[in-house]
Protein backbone atom coordinates (compact mmCIF):
# COMPACT_ATOMS: atom_id res chain seq x y z
CA UNK A 1 0.00 0.00 0.00
CA UNK A 2 1.57 3.01 -0.89
CA UNK A 3 1.64 5.84 1.97
CA UNK A 4 1.95 9.48 1.41
CA UNK A 5 4.96 10.57 2.74
CA UNK A 6 5.45 13.36 5.13
CA UNK A 7 7.87 16.37 4.15
CA UNK A 8 9.13 19.12 6.17
CA UNK A 9 10.44 22.32 3.63
CA UNK A 10 12.41 24.64 5.10
CA UNK A 11 13.16 27.74 3.23
CA UNK A 12 16.65 29.27 3.93
CA UNK A 13 18.28 32.37 3.69
CA UNK A 14 21.13 32.21 5.42
CA UNK A 15 21.67 31.45 7.98
CA UNK A 16 18.20 31.10 9.22
CA UNK A 17 14.60 29.47 8.16
CA UNK A 18 12.52 31.99 6.84
CA UNK A 19 8.79 31.77 6.13
CA UNK A 20 6.45 33.94 3.83
CA UNK A 21 3.15 34.63 2.40
CA UNK A 22 3.04 33.78 -1.23
CA UNK A 23 6.73 33.41 -0.85
CA UNK A 24 7.17 37.15 0.08
CA UNK A 25 7.63 39.03 3.29
CA UNK A 26 9.68 36.60 5.17
CA UNK A 27 10.29 36.53 8.59
CA UNK A 28 12.70 34.79 10.60
CA UNK A 29 11.39 31.38 12.24
CA UNK A 30 14.76 29.64 13.69
CA UNK A 31 18.29 27.75 12.89
CA UNK A 32 18.19 25.18 9.95
CA UNK A 33 20.13 22.65 12.30
CA UNK A 34 17.53 23.00 15.14
CA UNK A 35 14.45 22.34 13.26
CA UNK A 36 16.04 19.39 11.30
CA UNK A 37 16.73 17.78 14.29
CA UNK A 38 13.26 18.57 15.79
CA UNK A 39 11.53 17.03 12.55
CA UNK A 40 13.84 14.25 12.19
CA UNK A 41 13.09 13.37 15.86
CA UNK A 42 9.45 13.68 15.41
CA UNK A 43 9.28 11.18 12.43
CA UNK A 44 9.71 13.30 9.34
CA UNK A 45 9.95 11.59 6.46
CA UNK A 46 11.87 13.48 4.46
CA UNK A 47 13.19 16.89 4.69
CA UNK A 48 13.82 19.79 1.87
CA UNK A 49 15.71 22.54 1.55
CA UNK A 50 14.88 25.78 -0.78
CA UNK A 51 17.40 28.26 -0.96
CA UNK A 52 15.11 31.42 -1.51
CA UNK A 53 17.88 33.94 -2.09
CA UNK A 54 19.99 31.57 -4.05
CA UNK A 55 22.87 33.88 -4.89
CA UNK A 56 25.84 32.54 -5.43
CA UNK A 57 27.23 34.43 -2.44
CA UNK A 58 25.21 32.02 -0.37
CA UNK A 59 26.20 29.23 -2.04
CA UNK A 60 28.94 27.56 0.59
CA UNK A 61 26.31 28.38 3.35
CA UNK A 62 24.14 26.26 2.02
CA UNK A 63 26.08 23.10 1.56
CA UNK A 64 27.25 23.84 5.42
CA UNK A 65 23.80 23.75 6.52
CA UNK A 66 23.53 20.26 4.67
CA UNK A 67 26.68 19.20 5.74
CA UNK A 68 25.72 19.57 8.87
CA UNK A 69 22.13 17.86 8.50
CA UNK A 70 23.51 14.90 6.97
CA UNK A 71 25.61 14.39 10.69
CA UNK A 72 22.37 13.13 12.20
CA UNK A 73 19.74 13.42 10.20
CA UNK A 74 18.90 9.86 8.83
CA UNK A 75 15.99 10.75 6.57
CA UNK A 76 16.47 11.80 2.79
CA UNK A 77 17.61 15.47 2.06
CA UNK A 78 16.75 17.88 -1.05
CA UNK A 79 17.83 20.51 -1.88
CA UNK A 80 17.01 23.74 -4.48
CA UNK A 81 17.04 27.47 -4.89
CA UNK A 82 19.71 28.61 -7.39
CA UNK A 83 20.77 24.92 -9.05
CA UNK A 84 22.32 26.30 -12.37
CA UNK A 85 24.56 23.63 -13.68
CA UNK A 86 25.51 19.94 -13.51
CA UNK A 87 28.26 21.41 -11.31
CA UNK A 88 25.90 22.83 -8.99
CA UNK A 89 23.83 19.26 -9.07
CA UNK A 90 27.39 17.07 -8.04
CA UNK A 91 28.47 19.48 -5.09
CA UNK A 92 25.24 19.43 -3.07
CA UNK A 93 25.20 16.21 -3.48
CA UNK A 94 28.42 15.97 -1.91
CA UNK A 95 27.48 18.26 0.52
CA UNK A 96 25.07 15.37 1.90
CA UNK A 97 21.68 15.81 -0.58
CA UNK A 98 20.01 13.04 -2.02
CA UNK A 99 18.00 15.10 -5.07
CA UNK A 100 18.16 18.11 -5.94
CA UNK A 101 15.34 20.48 -7.17
CA UNK A 102 15.82 22.45 -10.35
CA UNK A 103 12.97 25.10 -11.19
CA UNK A 104 14.60 28.40 -12.78
CA UNK A 105 17.62 26.70 -14.50
CA UNK A 106 15.19 23.81 -16.05
CA UNK A 107 12.61 26.48 -17.75
CA UNK A 108 15.54 28.34 -19.54
CA UNK A 109 17.60 25.09 -20.69
CA UNK A 110 15.36 21.22 -20.15
CA UNK A 111 18.31 19.69 -20.82
CA UNK A 112 19.96 20.15 -17.68
CA UNK A 113 16.74 17.94 -16.66
CA UNK A 114 18.34 14.95 -19.03
CA UNK A 115 21.83 15.78 -18.20
CA UNK A 116 21.19 15.53 -14.07
CA UNK A 117 18.99 12.16 -14.80
CA UNK A 118 21.42 10.49 -17.12
CA UNK A 119 24.13 11.07 -14.64
CA UNK A 120 22.56 10.61 -11.08
CA UNK A 121 19.19 8.58 -12.23
CA UNK A 122 16.12 10.21 -12.14
CA UNK A 123 15.62 9.73 -8.43
CA UNK A 124 17.61 12.70 -7.96
CA UNK A 125 16.50 15.41 -10.08
CA UNK A 126 13.38 16.35 -8.88
CA UNK A 127 11.60 19.26 -10.99
CA UNK A 128 10.36 22.34 -8.84
CA UNK A 129 7.44 24.43 -9.79
CA UNK A 130 5.95 27.71 -8.60
CA UNK A 131 2.71 27.52 -10.13
CA UNK A 132 0.03 30.56 -10.47
CA UNK A 133 -3.57 30.48 -11.45
CA UNK A 134 -4.05 32.52 -14.28
CA UNK A 135 -7.58 31.59 -14.98
CA UNK A 136 -9.89 28.73 -14.82
CA UNK A 137 -8.35 25.36 -14.86
CA UNK A 138 -5.08 27.23 -15.88
CA UNK A 139 -1.86 27.39 -14.33
CA UNK A 140 1.80 29.42 -15.47
CA UNK A 141 4.82 28.26 -14.03
CA UNK A 142 7.06 31.45 -12.01
CA UNK A 143 10.54 31.69 -11.05
CA UNK A 144 12.77 33.47 -8.35
CA UNK A 145 9.39 32.52 -5.38
CA UNK A 146 6.32 33.50 -8.04
CA UNK A 147 8.08 36.70 -9.54
CA UNK A 148 9.10 35.71 -12.96
CA UNK A 149 7.40 34.82 -15.85
CA UNK A 150 8.39 31.73 -17.89
CA UNK A 151 4.87 31.78 -19.77
CA UNK A 152 5.30 28.08 -19.99
CA UNK A 153 1.85 25.95 -18.72
CA UNK A 154 2.30 23.76 -16.06
CA UNK A 155 0.82 21.07 -17.39
CA UNK A 156 2.91 20.89 -20.57
CA UNK A 157 5.64 22.01 -18.60
CA UNK A 158 5.62 18.93 -16.10
CA UNK A 159 5.00 16.36 -19.27
CA UNK A 160 8.10 18.05 -20.79
CA UNK A 161 10.09 18.06 -17.57
CA UNK A 162 8.93 13.97 -16.69
CA UNK A 163 9.89 12.65 -20.31
CA UNK A 164 13.23 14.31 -19.67
CA UNK A 165 13.30 12.58 -16.87
CA UNK A 166 12.81 13.88 -13.81
CA UNK A 167 11.60 11.74 -11.32
CA UNK A 168 9.50 13.69 -9.22
CA UNK A 169 7.50 17.36 -9.13
CA UNK A 170 7.68 19.95 -6.36
CA UNK A 171 4.55 21.75 -7.19
CA UNK A 172 4.69 24.71 -5.15
CA UNK A 173 0.86 26.80 -5.47
CA UNK A 174 2.12 30.53 -5.09
CA UNK A 175 -1.35 31.96 -4.72
CA UNK A 176 -1.81 29.57 -1.49
CA UNK A 177 1.47 29.20 -0.22
CA UNK A 178 1.76 30.43 3.35
CA UNK A 179 -1.44 31.48 3.64
CA UNK A 180 -3.26 28.32 5.55
CA UNK A 181 -6.14 28.59 3.32
CA UNK A 182 -5.69 24.73 1.63
CA UNK A 183 -3.68 23.53 -1.02
CA UNK A 184 -4.50 23.74 -4.49
CA UNK A 185 -6.00 20.77 -5.06
CA UNK A 186 -7.16 21.49 -8.40
CA UNK A 187 -3.71 22.24 -9.49
CA UNK A 188 -2.38 19.32 -8.19
CA UNK A 189 -5.24 17.17 -10.03
CA UNK A 190 -4.22 18.50 -13.05
CA UNK A 191 -0.68 17.42 -12.73
CA UNK A 192 -0.94 14.22 -11.27
CA UNK A 193 -3.60 13.12 -14.06
CA UNK A 194 -0.59 13.80 -16.87
CA UNK A 195 2.23 12.74 -14.89
CA UNK A 196 3.62 9.11 -13.77
CA UNK A 197 6.10 10.03 -11.60
CA UNK A 198 5.54 11.52 -7.28
CA UNK A 199 4.42 14.68 -6.93
CA UNK A 200 4.77 16.57 -3.86
CA UNK A 201 2.48 18.94 -3.30
CA UNK A 202 3.28 22.47 -1.57
CA UNK A 203 1.68 25.48 -0.18
CA UNK A 204 -1.28 26.20 2.01
CA UNK A 205 -2.39 24.04 3.98
CA UNK A 206 -3.80 25.19 7.57
CA UNK A 207 -5.74 22.23 8.82
CA UNK A 208 -5.53 18.29 8.61
CA UNK A 209 -8.14 18.68 6.18
CA UNK A 210 -6.52 19.88 3.78
CA UNK A 211 -3.60 17.05 4.34
CA UNK A 212 -6.31 14.71 3.55
CA UNK A 213 -7.53 16.46 0.97
CA UNK A 214 -3.88 16.72 -0.57
CA UNK A 215 -3.66 12.85 -1.13
CA UNK A 216 -7.48 11.75 -1.44
CA UNK A 217 -8.88 14.63 -3.80
CA UNK A 218 -5.79 15.76 -5.27
CA UNK A 219 -4.04 12.57 -6.00
CA UNK A 220 -0.54 14.04 -4.16
CA UNK A 221 2.26 11.25 -3.28
CA UNK A 222 3.59 13.74 -0.60
CA UNK A 223 2.90 16.65 0.96
CA UNK A 224 5.44 19.58 2.03
CA UNK A 225 4.61 21.63 5.41
CA UNK A 226 6.21 24.42 6.43
CA UNK A 227 3.96 26.77 8.49
CA UNK A 228 1.72 24.49 10.59
CA UNK A 229 5.21 22.75 12.01
CA UNK A 230 7.28 25.78 12.23
CA UNK A 231 5.09 27.35 13.96
CA UNK A 232 3.58 23.96 15.88
CA UNK A 233 0.43 24.16 14.79
CA UNK A 234 0.53 20.39 14.31
CA UNK A 235 2.70 17.60 15.08
CA UNK A 236 4.55 15.54 12.39
CA UNK A 237 2.53 12.61 13.62
CA UNK A 238 -0.68 14.01 13.28
CA UNK A 239 -0.22 15.13 9.81
CA UNK A 240 1.12 11.57 9.11
CA UNK A 241 -2.17 10.10 10.42
CA UNK A 242 -4.01 12.18 8.81
CA UNK A 243 -3.01 10.98 5.32
CA UNK A 244 -2.60 7.59 6.07
CA UNK B 1 37.61 -3.29 13.13
CA UNK B 2 37.28 -1.72 10.05
CA UNK B 3 34.21 -0.73 7.72
CA UNK B 4 34.95 -0.48 4.12
CA UNK B 5 32.99 1.86 2.08
CA UNK B 6 33.39 1.67 -1.74
CA UNK B 7 34.03 4.97 -3.12
CA UNK B 8 33.38 4.13 -7.21
CA UNK B 9 32.58 7.72 -7.88
CA UNK B 10 28.65 7.66 -7.72
CA UNK B 11 26.82 9.68 -5.43
CA UNK B 12 26.64 10.54 -2.04
CA UNK B 13 28.88 8.32 0.15
CA UNK B 14 28.46 11.31 3.24
CA UNK B 15 25.26 9.13 4.80
CA UNK B 16 26.32 5.57 4.58
CA UNK B 17 29.86 6.90 6.44
CA UNK B 18 27.77 8.92 8.84
CA UNK B 19 25.16 6.37 10.02
CA UNK B 20 28.40 3.77 10.68
CA UNK B 21 30.26 6.45 12.48
CA UNK B 22 27.34 6.77 14.61
CA UNK B 23 26.84 3.45 15.10
CA UNK B 24 30.41 2.98 16.38
CA UNK B 25 31.85 1.91 13.32
CA UNK B 26 35.19 2.80 12.35
CA UNK B 27 34.62 3.60 8.38
CA UNK B 28 37.32 3.83 5.52
CA UNK B 29 36.36 5.52 2.46
CA UNK B 30 38.12 3.09 -0.16
CA UNK B 31 39.00 4.70 -3.30
CA UNK B 32 41.38 2.00 -4.26
CA UNK B 33 41.00 -1.10 -4.96
CA UNK B 34 44.34 -2.30 -3.23
CA UNK B 35 42.46 -1.29 0.12
CA UNK B 36 39.62 -3.99 0.11
CA UNK B 37 40.80 -6.69 1.01
CA UNK B 38 42.29 -5.38 4.54
CA UNK B 39 38.71 -4.58 5.74
CA UNK B 40 36.60 -6.28 7.93
CA UNK B 41 33.36 -5.73 6.62
CA UNK B 42 32.50 -4.09 3.28
CA UNK B 43 29.40 -1.52 2.29
CA UNK B 44 28.63 -1.12 -1.74
CA UNK B 45 26.39 1.74 -2.15
CA UNK B 46 25.26 2.81 -5.49
CA UNK B 47 22.58 5.23 -6.85
CA UNK B 48 21.45 5.82 -10.34
CA UNK B 49 21.78 3.52 -13.23
CA UNK B 50 22.72 -0.27 -12.71
CA UNK B 51 25.00 0.00 -15.98
CA UNK B 52 26.42 2.98 -14.68
CA UNK B 53 27.12 1.00 -11.66
CA UNK B 54 28.60 -1.46 -12.87
CA UNK B 55 30.32 0.02 -15.54
CA UNK B 56 32.04 2.45 -12.99
CA UNK B 57 32.84 -0.58 -10.55
CA UNK B 58 34.67 -2.54 -13.75
CA UNK B 59 36.45 0.58 -14.75
CA UNK B 60 37.72 1.46 -11.45
CA UNK B 61 38.49 -1.82 -10.97
CA UNK B 62 36.51 -3.01 -7.80
CA UNK B 63 35.12 -6.41 -9.53
CA UNK B 64 37.29 -8.55 -8.70
CA UNK B 65 38.24 -7.25 -5.23
CA UNK B 66 34.70 -6.95 -4.37
CA UNK B 67 33.11 -10.58 -5.83
CA UNK B 68 36.86 -11.84 -3.62
CA UNK B 69 35.73 -9.98 -0.36
CA UNK B 70 31.94 -11.66 -1.13
CA UNK B 71 33.80 -15.22 -1.03
CA UNK B 72 35.24 -14.64 2.16
CA UNK B 73 33.45 -15.07 5.43
CA UNK B 74 33.37 -11.49 6.38
CA UNK B 75 30.12 -9.41 6.14
CA UNK B 76 29.02 -7.76 3.20
CA UNK B 77 26.26 -5.23 2.50
CA UNK B 78 25.35 -3.72 -0.76
CA UNK B 79 22.62 -0.95 -0.51
CA UNK B 80 19.91 -0.25 -3.48
CA UNK B 81 22.14 -0.88 -6.69
CA UNK B 82 24.81 -2.16 -4.84
CA UNK B 83 22.41 -4.95 -3.93
CA UNK B 84 21.19 -5.18 -7.50
CA UNK B 85 24.72 -5.56 -8.62
CA UNK B 86 24.70 -8.90 -6.74
CA UNK B 87 22.67 -10.38 -9.41
CA UNK B 88 23.67 -11.98 -12.40
CA UNK B 89 22.03 -9.66 -14.83
CA UNK B 90 20.55 -6.38 -14.56
CA UNK B 91 17.88 -5.53 -17.30
CA UNK B 92 17.60 -1.26 -17.07
CA UNK B 93 18.52 0.69 -20.16
CA UNK B 94 19.69 -2.68 -21.94
CA UNK B 95 21.27 -5.73 -20.69
CA UNK B 96 24.27 -5.96 -18.13
CA UNK B 97 26.54 -7.91 -16.16
CA UNK B 98 25.95 -7.98 -12.10
CA UNK B 99 28.59 -9.31 -9.77
CA UNK B 100 26.58 -12.70 -10.25
CA UNK B 101 26.97 -13.84 -6.22
CA UNK B 102 23.37 -14.56 -6.22
CA UNK B 103 21.43 -15.72 -8.84
CA UNK B 104 18.56 -13.91 -10.20
CA UNK B 105 17.79 -10.84 -12.47
CA UNK B 106 16.97 -6.77 -11.80
CA UNK B 107 13.88 -5.92 -13.77
CA UNK B 108 11.61 -2.66 -13.91
CA UNK B 109 8.58 -2.27 -11.30
CA UNK B 110 5.33 -2.94 -13.59
CA UNK B 111 3.71 0.22 -15.30
CA UNK B 112 0.54 -0.87 -13.88
CA UNK B 113 -0.96 -2.33 -11.34
CA UNK B 114 -4.02 -5.35 -10.85
CA UNK B 115 -6.48 -3.25 -11.79
CA UNK B 116 -4.89 -1.35 -14.82
CA UNK B 117 -4.05 1.83 -13.27
CA UNK B 118 -0.59 3.35 -13.69
CA UNK B 119 1.90 2.69 -10.95
CA UNK B 120 4.02 5.45 -10.25
CA UNK B 121 7.90 5.33 -10.30
CA UNK B 122 10.60 5.49 -9.20
CA UNK B 123 8.79 4.02 -6.64
CA UNK B 124 9.37 6.08 -3.42
CA UNK B 125 8.52 6.00 0.30
CA UNK B 126 8.59 4.40 3.17
CA UNK B 127 7.49 0.46 3.41
CA UNK B 128 7.34 -1.87 6.34
CA UNK B 129 8.97 -5.08 5.41
CA UNK B 130 7.27 -8.34 5.71
CA UNK B 131 9.07 -11.80 6.84
CA UNK B 132 8.79 -14.31 3.28
CA UNK B 133 7.13 -17.76 4.94
CA UNK B 134 9.93 -19.84 6.33
CA UNK B 135 13.03 -16.95 6.50
CA UNK B 136 14.40 -16.41 10.00
CA UNK B 137 15.64 -13.18 10.70
CA UNK B 138 17.77 -14.70 13.38
CA UNK B 139 21.57 -13.89 12.67
CA UNK B 140 20.52 -11.13 10.08
CA UNK B 141 21.27 -7.70 9.74
CA UNK B 142 17.07 -7.90 10.52
CA UNK B 143 17.44 -9.38 14.33
CA UNK B 144 15.59 -7.47 16.48
CA UNK B 145 14.04 -5.70 13.35
CA UNK B 146 9.93 -6.34 14.12
CA UNK B 147 8.10 -7.07 10.99
CA UNK B 148 6.09 -4.33 9.50
CA UNK B 149 9.13 -1.72 10.04
CA UNK B 150 9.35 0.61 7.45
CA UNK B 151 12.20 1.61 5.44
CA UNK B 152 12.78 3.98 2.74
CA UNK B 153 12.55 2.66 -0.46
CA UNK B 154 13.84 5.10 -4.18
CA UNK B 155 14.22 2.82 -7.06
CA UNK B 156 12.33 1.84 -10.49
CA UNK B 157 13.96 -1.54 -11.02
CA UNK B 158 13.68 -4.38 -8.49
CA UNK B 159 15.55 -7.63 -8.11
CA UNK B 160 14.24 -11.00 -8.61
CA UNK B 161 15.92 -14.08 -6.76
CA UNK B 162 15.76 -17.37 -8.15
CA UNK B 163 17.06 -18.81 -5.00
CA UNK B 164 13.94 -18.28 -2.68
CA UNK B 165 15.90 -18.77 0.24
CA UNK B 166 17.72 -15.73 -0.48
CA UNK B 167 15.08 -13.64 -0.27
CA UNK B 168 15.73 -11.66 3.44
CA UNK B 169 12.82 -9.56 3.50
CA UNK B 170 9.90 -8.06 0.64
CA UNK B 171 7.67 -5.28 0.35
CA UNK B 172 4.38 -4.89 -1.67
CA UNK B 173 4.31 -2.32 -3.83
CA UNK B 174 1.03 -2.00 -5.17
CA UNK B 175 0.42 -5.45 -5.88
CA UNK B 176 4.52 -5.47 -7.40
CA UNK B 177 6.66 -7.64 -5.06
CA UNK B 178 9.55 -5.90 -4.50
CA UNK B 179 12.53 -7.94 -2.99
CA UNK B 180 13.61 -5.53 -0.24
CA UNK B 181 16.70 -7.68 1.29
CA UNK B 182 18.05 -10.56 0.18
CA UNK B 183 20.80 -12.57 2.43
CA UNK B 184 22.83 -16.03 1.87
CA UNK B 185 25.72 -16.20 4.45
CA UNK B 186 28.04 -13.54 4.94
CA UNK B 187 26.20 -11.52 1.81
CA UNK B 188 23.49 -9.01 2.16
CA UNK B 189 21.88 -6.65 0.36
CA UNK B 190 19.33 -3.98 0.54
CA UNK B 191 17.27 -2.36 -1.60
CA UNK B 192 16.07 -0.14 1.02
CA UNK B 193 18.03 2.73 2.35
CA UNK B 194 19.48 2.06 5.97
CA UNK B 195 21.12 5.01 5.97
CA UNK B 196 18.35 6.99 5.11
CA UNK B 197 15.52 4.91 7.09
CA UNK B 198 15.77 6.96 10.63
CA UNK B 199 16.34 5.12 13.82
CA UNK B 200 15.02 1.62 12.03
CA UNK B 201 17.80 1.71 9.20
CA UNK B 202 20.33 2.86 11.98
CA UNK B 203 19.43 -0.62 13.85
CA UNK B 204 19.95 -2.03 10.82
CA UNK B 205 23.46 -0.96 10.68
CA UNK B 206 24.09 -1.83 14.12
CA UNK B 207 23.12 -5.20 13.50
CA UNK B 208 25.16 -5.31 10.23
CA UNK B 209 28.88 -4.05 12.67
CA UNK B 210 27.70 -6.59 15.17
CA UNK B 211 27.49 -9.56 12.76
Amino acid sequence: MREPRVIARLDIKSPNVIKGVRLEGLRVVGDPQALATKYYEAGIDELVYMDIVASLYNRNSLEDILRRAAENVFVPLTVGGGVRTVDDVHRLLHSGADKVAVNTAATRDPSLIKAVAERWGSQCMVLSVEAKRIGPGKWEAFTDNGREHTYRDVVEWVQEAASLGAGEILLTSVDQEGTKKGFDIELCRAVTAVVEVPVILSGGMGSLADARAAVKDGGADAIAVAHCFHYDLFSVGQVKEAVA
Amino acid sequence: MTIGVVDYGIGNLLSVCRAVAVCGGNVKVLSTPAEVPAVDRLVVPGVGAFGDCAAALRDQGFWEPVVAFAASERPFLGICVGMQMLFDVGLEFGQHQGLGILPGQVVEIDRLRPDGTVRKRPHIGWVGLQRPEGRTWEGTILEGTDEGTKFYFVHTFSAVPEVTSDRLADVDYDGFRVSAAVNRGNVTGTQFHPEKSGPAGLAVVSRFLKQ
